[in-house]
């Protein structure tokens, strides 16, 4: 018996054996996918290929605060329009759930018993309900804010009402491209000024104030620059027209309800992350540099922090990702992101649902892999260096 | 010359409450300061919402004592100066909330069902159990019981799903998803660890696939694509599609986290149980999962954690589940304007199962790590 199956008890076989199963029922599964499913589109009159993105939308979007949308705009101007959209939100929404975060992982870990309880129950509630569940409970407090002739003013420029944030939109006239370089240029500049700085004190001991010279170049010379030009910047303010105001820059509730309930709720997450960072510095880290006297700041910037970010940095890059792949909830509220615009509302109009799915699909991997890479780069800068 | 020997007692400054009160809340006057900031807002807050929920709310009868059949007649909306919370719109639609539109004849199985779940997850949350075997045995044919119960067959009468709603739905959702992605994922794992390279790039790539597109693109799959990709005549269920994508998007990151477990198993299992001439798939189940699964348990809770949020994403493609429920409530000309409150109950519900689940997975998490220490020792 054993004899027959003498080459089956061969490894080698066995592994080319089982692949190429797998491989020829894998191409079965596909073959057999792909006839129906080009059977059903036949049946069912829906067009295939991708001439469907040079057709008119016939629909418009509310909120495009980078392209201008109309809605004789192609589809695949609505993609491009819903790209933004999906990465305006998240990239916001990561920045405030970072900065959020941090303050509250820190603020956990304060001896003040009140304070952390606060921040502890802030978070359970907050990671215990459902993102969309929240979404949606801030669109309708935002949506039950005044009506836009009651609406409420803040500082004199913005009006805060059901319709929205209206705030003066700011208008560069063109000597500001000017003030533009030269901020660009002073960041560049006191990014390579910190680097020679870094590296001169690793050799000689000598430090460089960084800090006020990097104010000075990206505040102050482009403030001045802006005066000798004769201020190229001014502002168009919202007004009250009839319903609505007119003119100014909106905010949109969708875009807020998003943001606001992103934000907060990622931050719960990475300030968890944090706290858990912190509190794997060992003890002896912060006796042994208080010992040799630096003072409370700089125990957390120089020594605390950077070993803490080792452990915070690659749990911290999922919850990026998972910020970015939420903003896709954005359909419930009605926010114009990827989802809703292209996958919900361009679908539907066409019917060519696989290839909008497929496109959808693509681009949130690739935002997916794009993030990963750049995280892994920076997580790999800070990792422990064996010199 | 008692006295000398006499044990001093630490000043009173830093014993009992006044000297908890003391390192806790008034270490230094920053800390003092904040302290009180904080109390003063509690102190404004508390109040308030404590007046909004309970003292000044309806739960059944609004002030006139009339009972609440509709929204013009909670309190808030008859003398808007005092009125707090109208509870009253739970209580009239509490069996939507909990049973969606199954028929109110046949609510005793849902119920069945409900307490029959109780008993199968006891096995699975206690390990010491008495007679867990027994109550193992009922886990197990506990989805085949359930499915009759629910859906209908052998002598019930049939309740298609589209009556199932609220509570029912999220529950079926999120028991079913993480029971079959369980499998699936340690299947995948497996996979993903395989020497066989066709087979670990296969399931790689099925795994970073779904992890990097959002659970939405995944149902929209469900309902809009899986239909075109089946032979005519073969009619999903809208709650079938749905779970579809709950358990492929469910078992990708179960996979993950059961990969995570295997590579915490130290290499000499593998060769202790090769050099007793076990195959594969024995040293897997024998030797390898039981221990790798025994570490991942604590995430594998919190991803299950994740996936009973993520089901109330199914409403963005029509399924009632909880979150469904309370929106249809909300679009009731009855019921307008109290989305405080749905969304409240709901958040509370959804906060009491996943809350538990986290203090589950804590207890386990310390649990494991006192059992690997004194096995270390």
């Amino acid at each position: 018996m054993r004899s027959n199956l003498g080459f089956f008890s061969d490894e080698k076989f066995r592994s080319i054996f089982f692949q190429t199963l797998v491989i020829g029922l894998f191409a079965l599964g596909l073959f057999f996918v792909i006839s129906t499913t080009s059977y059903n589109l036949e049946k069912r009159n829906i067009a295939t290929g991708w001439s469907f993105l040079q057709n008119p939308a016939g629909f418009d979007i509310s909120f495009s605060p980078f392209l201008e949308f109309k809605s004789t705009d192609t589809h695949l101007k609505v993609y491009f329009v819903g790209v933004l959209n999906t990465l305006l939100v998240s990239v916001t929404g990561c920045i405030a759930a970072t900065i959020l975060g941090f303050i509250l992982g820190i603020v956990r870990l304060s001896s003040n018993w009140l304070l952390s309880r606060l921040v502890y129950i802030y978070v359970e509630f907050s990671r215990n309900v459902p993102l969309l569940l929240q979404i949606i409970l801030w669109y309708s407090i935002l949506i039950q804010l005044p009506r836009v002739k009651q609406s409420l003013q803040v500082l004199d420029v913005f009006y805060i009402s059901n319709r929205g944030l209206y705030s003066p939109r700011p208008i560069f006239e063109s000597g500001f491209s000017y003030v533009f370089i030269a901020i660009v240029l002073a960041l560049i500049s006191s990014f390579l000024i910190n680097r020679w700085a870094k590296k001169r004190q690793d050799k000689t001991g000598q430090q460089f104030p960084v800090f006020s010279s990097s104010i000075g170049l990206i505040f102050i010379i482009p403030l001045i620059l802006f005066f000798i030009l004769g201020s190229p910047l001014s502002f168009e303010h919202p007004e009250l027209k009839g319903f609505n105001f007119k003119g100014g820059l909106v905010i949109r509730p969708e875009f807020i309800a998003m943001f606001l309930a992103l934000s907060i709720y990622t931050a719960a997450f990475i300030s968890e992350i944090v706290r858990a960072g912190i509190m794997s510095v060992s003890k002896g880290q912060r006796e042994a540099s208080a010992a040799i006297g630096l003072k409370q700041t700089w125990i957390m910037r120089l020594i605390i922090i950077p070993q803490a970010l080792r452990v915070i940095v690659p749990p911290l890059t999922s919850q990026y990702l998972n910020l970015t792949k939420n903003s896709s909830l954005g359909i419930a509220v009605g926010y114009a992101d990827l989802v809703h615009g292209f996958g919900g509302i361009s679908l539907n109009q066409t019917g060519q649902a696989i290839e909008c799915m497929a496109i959808v699909m693509a681009t949130y991997l690739s935002i997916s892999l794009t993030i990963s890479f750049f995280m892994n780069i920076y997580n790999r800068s800070i990792q422990f260096k064996e010199k | 010359m008692n006295e000398m020997n006499e044990v001093r007692k630490p000043p009173v400054a830093t014993t009992g409450i006044i000297g908890w009160l003391r390192i806790n809340l008034f270490f230094n006057w920053t800390n003092s300061l904040i302290t009180l900031f904080v109390i003063y807002c509690l102190y404004q807050f508390i109040p308030w919402i404590l007046d909004w929920t309970i003292i000044s709310a309806d739960f059944k009868y609004n002030y006139l004592g009339e009972q609440i059949t509709n929204q013009e007649m909670c309190s808030r909306n008859l003398d808007p100066e005092n009125g707090g919370a109208c509870w009253a719109v739970i209580y009239v639609r509490f069996y939507q909330f909990i049973y969606g539109f199954y028929p109110k004849v046949e609510v005793w199985r849902v119920n069945l069902a409900y307490v029959m779940l109780a008993f199968a997850l006891l096995p699975l949350l206690y390990a010491k159990l008495p007679y867990r075997k027994y109550f193992l045995y009922f886990t197990y044919i506990f989805p085949v019981i359930a499915y009759f119960l629910l859906n209908g067959g052998l002598g019930f009468t049939e309740v298609s799903t589209n009556k199932w709603g609220g509570l029912l739905v999220t529950l079926v959702l999120g028991c079913t998803g993480i029971a079959l992605a369980f499998p699936i994922g340690i299947m995948l794992a497996l996979g993903r660890r395989s020497k066989l390279p066709v087979i670990s790039m296969m399931c790689t790539l099925f795994i970073e696939f779904i992890r990097g597109v959002p659970l939405i693109t995944l149902l929209f799959f469900g309902m809009v694509m899986l239909p075109l990709f089946l032979p005519e005549g073969i009619d999903m269920d809208g709650l079938v599609r749905v779970l579809v994508a709950v358990t492929l998007f469910q078992s990708a990151y179960m996979a993950e986290v059961i990969r995570g477990g295997l590579q915490a198993i130290p290499p000499g299992q593998y060769e202790a149980a090769k050099s007793l001439g076990m195959s594969y798939w024995r040293m897997n189940l024998l030797i390898i999962l039981p221990q790798a699964i025994r570490i991942s348990i604590p995430p594998i809770v919190n991803t299950s954690i994740g996936l009973f949020k993520d089901t109330t994403l199914v409403i963005i493609v029509g399924i009632l589940d909880l979150l469904g429920i309370g929106r249809g409530t909300l679009a009731d000309t009855n019921w307008l304007g109290l989305s405080y409150e749905i969304y409240f109950f709901v958040s509370l519900v959804f906060f009491i199962f996943t809350f538990g689940m986290s203090r589950y997975s804590l207890y386990l998490e310390k649990k494991l790590k006192t059992g690997i220490n004194m096995g270390a020792d």
